[in-house]
């Protein structure tokens, strides 16, 4: 494969970002509504 | 459920694309293997306009509807077309190394109008910071999106009106995916990226606004208690102090 490094410098953080903001995300909301249900035990 | 299943074809999809894109498609006779960085190139790219959209239309419904759920969708849009922006980018320099033997040039309109696109929509996500107050905030950000927006068909006219590196449109160019004599296994590699791409935007689209939601549930829940403690007196007002 000619010029591999640049495509794999080009998958590797365009498909590893999408795969890192996905998880991330996932953790975000989890953690979200785990907040609102602390909220709703309080109440 | 709904949401989890299309998570799963999503991550598939894509999968399967950059399989083919990496391995099935052969280097292309000029540019080499590094063209196979234009099939998530492109759809990055169009995923960025549709992002941005989103939030522009979204800004224009909640100045008209005033319904929070329509800017809980615009800082979806805006979060995710900036990911998307990054990535185009990223995946163009990466291309334009080897094949224009620069990775970057400011002279160029399409680069240098994409590269303000990503500056103006993370100033969107930090001016959303500047306030608490939901309604407030909403209105600021939604002036800043529609402005925002018309940057959206400068970046894509750019190749037409002025000149530079890059080339003219890719997906609606008669000479390009719209020649039928295009070789089938260029073109449906790249709507096959397109589309994996898309679905995966729709699944992270879906959950940022879930998430965008839940903050303003949050958000709501917390003015809430504090209004509560205000009227117990345990904390006092601002307005006593």
């Amino acid at each position: 494969m000619t010029d591999a490094g640049f495509v794999v410098a080009a998958y590797a953080v365009i498909m590893g970002g999408l795969g890192l903001y996905t998880l991330t995300l996932w953790r975000r909301l989890v953690s979200a509504r785990r907040e609102l249900d602390r909220d709703d035990e309080v109440r | 459920m709904k949401t989890r299943i299309l998570g799963f074809v999503a991550l598939a999809a894509v999968a399967a694309m950059t399989a083919i894109a990496l391995f099935v498609v052969p280097a292309d006779l000029n540019q080499g293997d590094a063209q196979r960085i234009m099939y998530p190139h492109v759809a990055s790219a169009w995923l960025a306009y549709l992002s941005f959209g989103v939030t522009a239309v979204s800004g224009i419904l909640w100045l008209w509807k005033r319904d929070l759920r329509w800017d809980a969708l615009a800082v979806s849009g805006a979060e995710i077309g900036v990911m998307f922006t990054a990535f185009a980018i990223w995946g163009g320099m990466m291309w334009g190394r080897p094949v224009w033997g620069v990775y970057w040039q400011w002279e160029d309109p399409r680069l240098t109008t994409t590269a303000l696109l990503l500056a103006l929509y993370v100033g969107y996500l930090l001016f959303r910071r500047l306030t608490d107050d939901p309604e407030r905030r909403a209105t600021r950000a939604a002036i800043v999106g529609i402005v925002a927006a018309v940057d959206i068909p400068i970046v894509h006219f750019s190749v037409e009106w002025w000149r530079g590196l890059h080339q003219t449109a890719t997906i609606a160019s008669p000479d390009r995916v719209l020649n039928p004599a295009a070789p089938m296994i260029f073109v449906g590699t790249l709507l096959g990226m397109l589309g994996a791409f898309t679905l995966a935007w729709g699944y992270l689209m879906i959950r940022r606004y879930q998430l965008a939601r839940a903050e303003l549930a949050r958000e709501e829940a917390v003015r809430i208690g504090r209004l509560e403690a205000v009227r117990r007196g345990v904390v006092r007002s601002e307005a006593t102090r």
